[in-house]
């Protein structure tokens, strides 16, 4: 039985499987693609063939131009199995954003899962992560330490709303992320009550248009730019990270400056970018939801791409299993953390 | 403790006043009695607790936490308290202390059982409270809202309960009471008077001078004013009651521990108003010796006798008992020139009355300052009661004429609050003499909201590089820079530094070469 590292590498263009010639989330267009999930240091544009989930297709039209993800585009359909070359290969949820998958790969007898970006905690606006068995799971790391153990999201957008209720005739703005991070605060908004319709940065329509398209109910919103700042004034604003403390946010009613991310979890990244009110919002697994993954799949060896490999490798040690850094660049990087 | 815990995480990262005072407001609102007390207490100062180190810290966590992972995480926060805080293995059964709980704690358990409580105690509180536990007990929190902004906020708080109370009332009676301030609240909440004070040693909001303006001085009539020079140094409160002695600072803070040599300077009951001098054989020293005595909440043997200090006196606000501010500045005078006549001092002096006939004659004496490393002129109306914060008209400080400079701007920094999205503070340098431009100073304020605009948009489209918040700038903007004085310092590169620096011209038209040279900067400090 060929062990996966046999069949399973690292190349200068991302992570390769060889019998079944295709790539992984590759940093540059090649020749055949499967993508995990739509963000843009997973999602390059312009490969050959594309395979992903019917979302992650949409989405990738949506932030690329119809067709720019690749000359062929083939939908994967979570459980429903390919073969390529030999290799039998399938995906499955991740639950990070939506259409965001596992790839699981069987050859010759053995199974690898390639995660992704991934979390377990619930989230309304895409389905949960499945785990799958394997003997090889490769996992991301981007919040690897002890210290990162999100709470309960539905109760960062409680704060929000209290926020609002203490400064009434102060507009609230939150950074988050275009793919994912903006939607599930809307539903999260909506699920703790908060049914005024909800402004946008410009940057933010057309992927909320697109999850409404893909079926995901976000409520009434409303572009925030051309908007009056007295109407604006006790609103909640979405724009992205790069926008809040910048010039765009002039129009705003003396804003409270917030921002959902997993690093918000930190006091000085909050201090640094000046945010009045961070929001612990993550689209990655804390440290008790990877450990949990790794109990979950059973995997005897644990592969670790992006993010503190260091900790968690000797958390995996401490577990009895093995562990290797995989050491992939071009993740999480170039101002991307703040889409975690 | 899980209120308090996100109060002080608001006011953390809360920069504008009006929102810090909403958040306190608040809390003071939904809190119950003990508690709001004690983190009264805690956010004002009054509470500091010692016995707890970072090595205690440190020791508890290492008894939980796998070593390793404890420093990768470290490396990664940089500061212990939150890091543990962040990584204490949650266990949900216990509920967190209360902050009674823990004040009552730390002052009745010995040393010894430290680690067992502190240990429990963060099993049962969520990440937020640990942090807010642990810089509680380490005396570290530091919020960012002043004792006199507590005080604004609990004059509101009394507001919203129907009573008329100024934050200057509740500064009268503050240093009289103690934790938890039941006295206190039941005051603001209009269920009795107001504490009495009698016999406390407590702060009297001081009375504080307008700047002279052009206009004021057109209209100013001579013969209902007295002169004094405008010393600088800092404005203390000297107060010595039945139940003992204080010296403040002008914001309500008890320095007393700061000055082992003032103590027992007050021979009788009295409140006196006055600045806090460095004074060598009856010369005032510059202000950068008396910063040497600033800053220290103990003061070394050493640097006491090479900073001899002196407090040159300019009210009387109290003699015993007797409560002197409604009467008029002349009268109050001779009391203050009887009562030092009573009990002279070698720590003590006047603040000499400057005798002039006319405006023109006061104008004359003014633009003599500078030669005479004085600040500038003190006016105060002849009738004129003490009346506490800035009344318009009845006290002016005129200073002398600031000194210029035109200086490069080298790096520009957001601002803070509704300035967040303005590069709106900048760091500015002069050319020495090898070519170089080295950062002498800071300026914040001085143009106007269009000139910030403008300002801005230099700045964002002349950047080099961009460090967070901070951009190095091309050289090409000139600015007229206006300070008090120059001083030597280690702060800068330059070895220089200023006070009170503001932009007081943006100057397009210059071409940056023709900035000030160093040396110029040099030649302007003074002693
Ligand atoms: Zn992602
Ligand atoms: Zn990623």
């Amino acid at each position: 039985m060929p062990h996966p590292d046999t069949w399973l590498c690292v190349r200068p263009e991302g992570l390769y499987c060889r019998p079944g010639e295709f790539y992984i989330d590759p940093l540059v267009a090649v020749e055949r693609a499967i993508i995990t999930h739509a963000h843009a240091d997973h999602a390059r544009s312009g490969h050959q063939a594309v395979l992903a989930t019917a979302e992650t297709l949409a989405i990738m039209d949506v932030r690329m131009g119809e067709g720019r993800s690749g000359v062929s585009q083939q939908v994967l359909v979570p459980g429903e199995v390919v073969e390529m070359g030999g290799v039998r290969v399938w995906v499955q949820p991740a639950g990070h954003v939506l259409g965001s998958a596992q790839v699981a790969m069987e050859f010759a007898g053995s199974r690898a899962v390639v995660s992704g970006d991934y979390k377990r905690a619930a989230d309304p606006t895409c389905a949960p992560f499945v785990p799958i068995a394997c003997d090889v799971f490769v996992t991301e790391a981007t919040f690897a330490l002890p210290i990162f153990v999100h709470p309960p999201a539905i109760g960062e957008a409680r704060k929000l709303i209290a926020s609002v209720a203490l400064f009434p005739e102060r507009s609230h703005v939150v950074g988050c992320y275009a793919l994912g991070k903006a939607q599930r605060l809307i539903a999260l908004l909506r699920e703790a009550g908060w049914d005024a319709p909800i402004y946008l940065h410009g940057a933010l329509m057309p992927l909320c248009a697109a999850y409404e398209r893909l079926g995901v109910r976000l409520g009434a919103l409303r572009a925030a730019t051309g908007e009056a700042r007295e109407r604006l004034a006790g609103a909640i604003v979405l724009a992205p990270p790069s926008a809040i403390a910048d010039r765009w946010a002039r129009r705003l009613a003396d804003p409270v400056t917030c921002l959902a991310s997993g690093w918000m979890t930190v006091r000085q990244r909050a201090r640094a970018k000046g945010v009045e009110l961070p929001l612990v919002i993550s689209d990655h697994a804390d440290w008790p939801e990877l450990l949990q993954t790794l109990d979950d799949v059973g995997a005897p060896e644990v592969w670790v791409t992006h993010g503190a490999e260091e900790a968690l490798l000797h958390a995996i040690a401490l577990s009895g299993r093995k562990g290797r850094a995989l050491r992939l660049l071009g993740y999480g990087d170039d101002g991307l953390e703040e889409a975690a | 403790m899980i209120a308090f815990a996100e109060l002080l995480d608001r006011l953390t990262l809360t920069p504008g006043r009006l929102a810090k005072i909403a958040l306190l407001r608040r809390f003071f609102e939904t809190e119950a009695d003990p508690d709001r007390g004690w983190a009264l207490a805690a956010l004002t100062g009054e509470l500091s607790f010692t016995a707890a180190k970072a090595g205690l810290i440190r020791q508890v966590a290492e008894a939980r936490v796998d070593p390793l992972l404890l420093g990768l995480s470290y490396d990664f926060v940089g500061d212990l308290a939150e890091t543990v805080a962040l990584i204490w293995p949650a266990r949900t059964e216990a509920a967190p202390p209360s902050v009674t709980e823990i004040v009552a704690t730390l002052r009745s358990r010995p040393k010894g059982e430290l680690p067992g409580v502190l240990s429990s105690w963060l099993d049962g509180s969520g990440p937020n409270v640990r942090y807010a536990l642990l810089k509680l007990i380490t005396g570290s929190l530091r919020v960012g809202a002043s004792a006199r902004l507590a005080k604004t906020a609990l004059a509101e708080f009394a507001a919203a309960h129907g009573q008329v109370v100024a934050p200057d009332d509740v500064e009268e009676v503050w240093h009289g009471l103690s934790p938890p301030y039941a006295a206190l609240w039941d005051w603001l909440e209009g269920r009795t008077g107001a504490p009495d004070a009698a016999g406390a040693p407590v702060f009297r909001p001081p009375m504080l001078a307008h700047p002279l303006e052009a206009g004021d001085l057109a209209a100013l009539e001579a013969s209902a004013f007295a002169a004094e020079w405008k010393w600088d140094g800092i404005r203390v409160q000297l107060v010595r009651a039945p139940g003992g002695e204080r010296i403040f600072s002008r914001g309500a803070e008890d320095v007393s521990g700061a000055f082992p040599d003032l103590a027992g300077v007050l021979p009788a009951d009295a409140v006196l108003d006055g600045e806090l001098l460095v004074v060598r054989d009856g010369v005032v020293a510059p202000f950068a010796d008396l910063q040497q005595r600033l800053n220290r909440k103990s003061a070394a043997a050493k640097i006491v006798a090479a900073f001899p200090l002196r407090v040159r006196l300019y009210d009387i606000l109290f003699d015993g008992a007797e409560d002197l501010r409604a009467l008029p500045f002349v009268a109050r005078r001779a009391r203050l020139e009887a009562w030092l006549a009573r009990h002279p001092s070698g720590r003590m002096d006047l603040s000499a009355l400057i005798a002039f006939g006319s405006v023109e004659e006061l104008v004359a004496i003014r633009a003599g300052t500078r030669a005479a490393s004085i600040e500038g002129l003190m006016l105060k109306r002849l009738d004129s009661p003490y009346v506490p914060g800035r009344p318009r008209g009845l006290w002016w400080k005129w200073k002398r004429d600031p000194l210029t400079i035109d200086a490069v701007v080298m790096y520009a920094q957001r601002g803070h609050g509704k300035r967040s999205s303005f590069y709106s503070d900048y760091t500015f340098g002069l050319w020495r003499e090898d070519g170089e431009l080295v950062p002498v100073g800071k300026a914040y304020s001085g143009f106007t909201d269009e000139e910030l605009v403008r300002l801005d948009r230099w700045i964002r489209n002349h950047t080099t590089r961009a460090y967070g918040p901070v951009r190095e700038v091309e050289r090409g903007l000139v600015l007229e820079v206006a300070f008090d004085a120059a001083q030597y310092s280690g702060r800068h590169k330059s070895g220089v530094a200023l006070r009170f620096p503001r932009v007081a011209r943006l100057r397009w038209d210059k071409p940056f070469e023709e900035a000030d040279r160093l040396e110029t900067l040099v030649r302007m400090i003074e002693g």
